[in-house]
């Protein structure tokens, strides 16, 4: 099996998979007072720190959560609760579902946000919360964070920055930037599901989504999963050989150019390891079930909980029409070598040679 | 031989999986969304795919197969719901799960199942596919309480060289539930699926309501002579034949024909049927040409003998004695258990 799926999960990291045994091992509830209790607590802060070191954050500034769905939800439920919303049009589901009423902020045709209608968005919409992705999850595309965060501060509006698929992979100062807040996600850098984290700027004041037991400093009730917030903190600065994995992503991307494939987003700064292909005229299913048989994990488009594939709101919003419905997102995870690169260029030509010949005939 | 199976969740479709699996094929199940099952049920949140898909899922996991869903829902909204909609504006009573077989089962997905390159498609149709010396054969179910051959007249030759039909053999459909639950699926006694999936309270009005509310107004319905015997609520509740639903004035009479223009249901008295009926868009499964044959002119009608001529694309039908065809309908030839081909009645 070839894995090529890592924007959907990262394989886990040697470090987060000791670390996370190692809480395991030491059980314990951080809440307790006893012996048993301070062990775990140890853990939990320790990892605390190691997030909030590699944020440029404070500790108390750290909310471990169950993911980054979470995150994104308790930053709109804190933050966006008294301002109006605006979401890229290209977000996740995490933040779109969450902000369902929230204005849209336009992409370019590249995918980076357009940033003269955020402009005027932020006129009309005085004191906003704005949530931007730092990269994009189905094509790579990375935002201009830096450039949306002075407009925010200009306006006075606040900006929250989903990181998910940028930590690990392409890393910024988002806070030093001016993000007020950014949610992350253990599993998509290499440490195992189950824990995130939303950093917050200093005194900037969260309202718990589950109260709870108020754990987090009342911020996020229910015990930590320590196992996966010490495996994240772990995976957290692992080494990422970016440069690497850039050649390879390029090596893949021209074999399939050659086979008759679309690169979408690749006129934009985009993530390593990110490339979203499209097919003209062959269903992604197809592609993706053809390339699931030779034995290659990749996917498309966003797929619901029943697996059932539907037209990209991404690819959409980037004014990709029919190509919405007929792209694969290829992914390379941090362990990814040459054999992997062969192998899906050996797999993809023959099936994209296939399903073109039809298309070709019916045409 | 690589196979794909279509599987809607039920245990027909489950078994046939089963069965590929146990010959040694490599199995690849594929079900078809077809519609938002939460929006279809009217209750918001609920998933989109609803019980069958992850029935279907369960059931792959159980054999150890690939199964992927795929999105028909827009192709199924144009070619089913909406072409069903519009067949009753124009007066006539459709059959969607032809056009469905005809459309998302062996068209898209068999044209998906070749890009995949595989060799053949199996679905749970209770119908028989025989190698005959002239290419493979449609034949009735062995067990004819269960024959879907009516609703496959529409799969061409071609798409029936690649088809296979493993249930069209067995003898019952609880002889099929002791093989599903002797494989260990979990829905080897799930009920049996409905008439129309997309209509799951049973009344279609609101799928017609949805697509062509005109074919839900008001109209005259009257006599053969011209006479008004009364108003109904629009052509779409009729089908030719019918009786029910048509006012005191018009008690003992039967639906004759609809005119969708004027919107009037015309009634006369029962027996006058026609014995000459005219087909269009009919699929043969063996060579075209003059034949005599048994023609089913509705899914549970009895075999009427007719000499069958073609006529360009379609087809005229002289019955030996006149029955009630209507409109929208398939009429579908057989001979013994053989399907020769079939069309659907023209208006």
């Amino acid at each position: 099996m070839i894995y090529l799926d890592a924007n959907a999960t990262e394989p886990l990291r040697p470090q987060a998979r000791a670390a996370a045994l190692a809480a395991m091992e030491t059980g314990g509830n951080p809440a307790s007072v006893h012996q048993a209790g301070r062990a775990a607590r140890k853990i939990l802060e320790e990892a605390r720190e190691r997030v909030a070191s590699f944020c440029a954050a404070r500790p108390a500034d750290v909310i471990f959560c169950a993911g980054a769905t979470e995150a994104n939800a308790l930053a709109l439920h804190a933050l966006g609760h008294d301002r109006p919303i605006l979401i890229g049009a290209t977000e996740h589901d995490a933040i779109r579902a969450a902000a369902p009423h929230a204005e849209i902020i336009p992409v370019q045709p590249d995918g980076q946000v357009d940033l003269a209608a955020l402009k005027s968005l932020l006129v009309a919409h005085p004191g906003a919360l704005v949530c931007l992705m730092a990269a994009n999850n189905e094509t790579g595309v990375l935002h201009d964070i830096a450039a949306a965060a002075t407009l925010c501060a200009e306006a006075g509006a606040l900006l929250h920055v989903d990181a998910v698929q940028a930590i690990g992979r392409c890393n910024q100062d988002w806070l030093a930037l001016g993000a007020a807040s950014l949610a992350l996600s253990g599993h998509k850098f290499g440490g195992p599901p189950g824990a995130g984290a939303l950093v917050v700027r200093e005194n900037l004041e969260i309202r718990a989504l589950i109260k709870g037991g108020g754990q987090e400093l009342g911020r996020r009730g229910g015990t930590p999963a320590l196992p996966a917030i010490a495996g994240l903190a772990a995976a957290l600065g692992a080494p990422y050989d970016a440069a690497q994995i850039a050649g390879w992503r390029d090596e893949i991307e021209q074999a399939a150019l050659a086979a008759g494939a679309v690169a979408i987003g690749a006129g934009a700064p985009r993530l390593p390891n990110t490339i979203c292909l499209a097919l003209p005229g062959v269903r992604a299913e197809t592609q993706l079930i053809g390339l699931d048989m030779a034995g290659i994990c990749v996917s498309a488009g966003s797929a619901c909980s029943s697996g059932k594939v539907t037209a990209s709101h991404v690819l959409l919003a980037m004014g990709q029409g029919d190509l919405a419905g007929q792209a694969i997102r290829v992914s390379l995870p941090w362990n990814a070598d040459v054999e992997m690169v062969r192998a899906f260029q050996a797999a993809y030509e023959p099936m994209a040679r296939r399903a073109l010949r039809k298309t070709v005939q019916s045409a | 031989m690589k196979v794909v199976v279509a599987m809607s969740g039920g245990v027909d479709s489950s078994v046939v999986a089963g069965l590929m699996a146990r010959e040694g094929h490599e199995v690849i199940g594929v079900t078809l969304q077809l519609y938002d099952h939460g929006a279809a049920v009217g209750r918001k949140g609920a998933c989109c795919a609803g019980q069958d898909i992850s029935d279907a899922k369960r059931v792959a996991d159980r054999l150890g197969i690939a199964h992927y869903v795929i999105d028909s829902e827009t192709r199924f909204k144009q070619s089913v719901m909406a072409a069903f909609a519009d067949s009753y504006a124009d007066g006539q009573t459709p059959v969607p799960c032809i056009a469905c077989n005809q459309h998302l089962k062996f068209g898209d997905l068999l044209d998906m199942a070749k890009d995949l390159g595989a060799d053949a498609l199996a679905t749970g149709h209770y119908v028989r596919r025989l190698d005959g010396p002239n290419g493979a054969e449609m034949h009735k179910a062995v067990d004819e309480t269960r024959d879907q051959s009516w609703f496959l007249f529409a799969t061409t030759q071609a798409q029936l060289e690649f088809c296979r039909f493993p249930l069209g053999g067995y003898a019952s459909k609880a002889q099929v539930r002791e093989i599903a639950a002797e494989m260990g699926l979990a829905v080897a006694e799930k009920a049996d699926s409905q008439d129309i999936c997309f209509v799951p309270t049973g009344s279609y009005d609101k799928i017609v309501e949805k697509f062509r509310p005109d074919a839900l107004s008001e109209g005259e319905v009257v006599a053969e002579d011209g006479r008004v015997l009364g108003t109904h609520q629009g052509i779409a509740r009729y089908t030719i034949g019918q009786a029910k639903r048509l006012p005191d004035k018009a008690a003992h009479m039967v639906v004759k024909a609809i005119e969708p223009g004027t919107r009037r249901i015309i009634v006369g008295p029962r027996g006058s049927q026609s014995r000459i009926v005219k087909l269009r868009d009919v699929n043969w499964l063996t060579a075209p040409g003059a034949l005599r044959a048994s023609v089913k002119l509705r899914a549970r009608d009895s075999l009427h003998p007719a000499s069958i001529c073609p006529d360009g694309s379609g087809a005229v039908l002289e019955l030996d004695e006149p029955a009630i065809a209507a409109p929208g309908q398939a009429a579908v030839f057989y001979e013994g258990s053989r399907i020769l081909g079939g069309g659907f009645i023209a208006a």
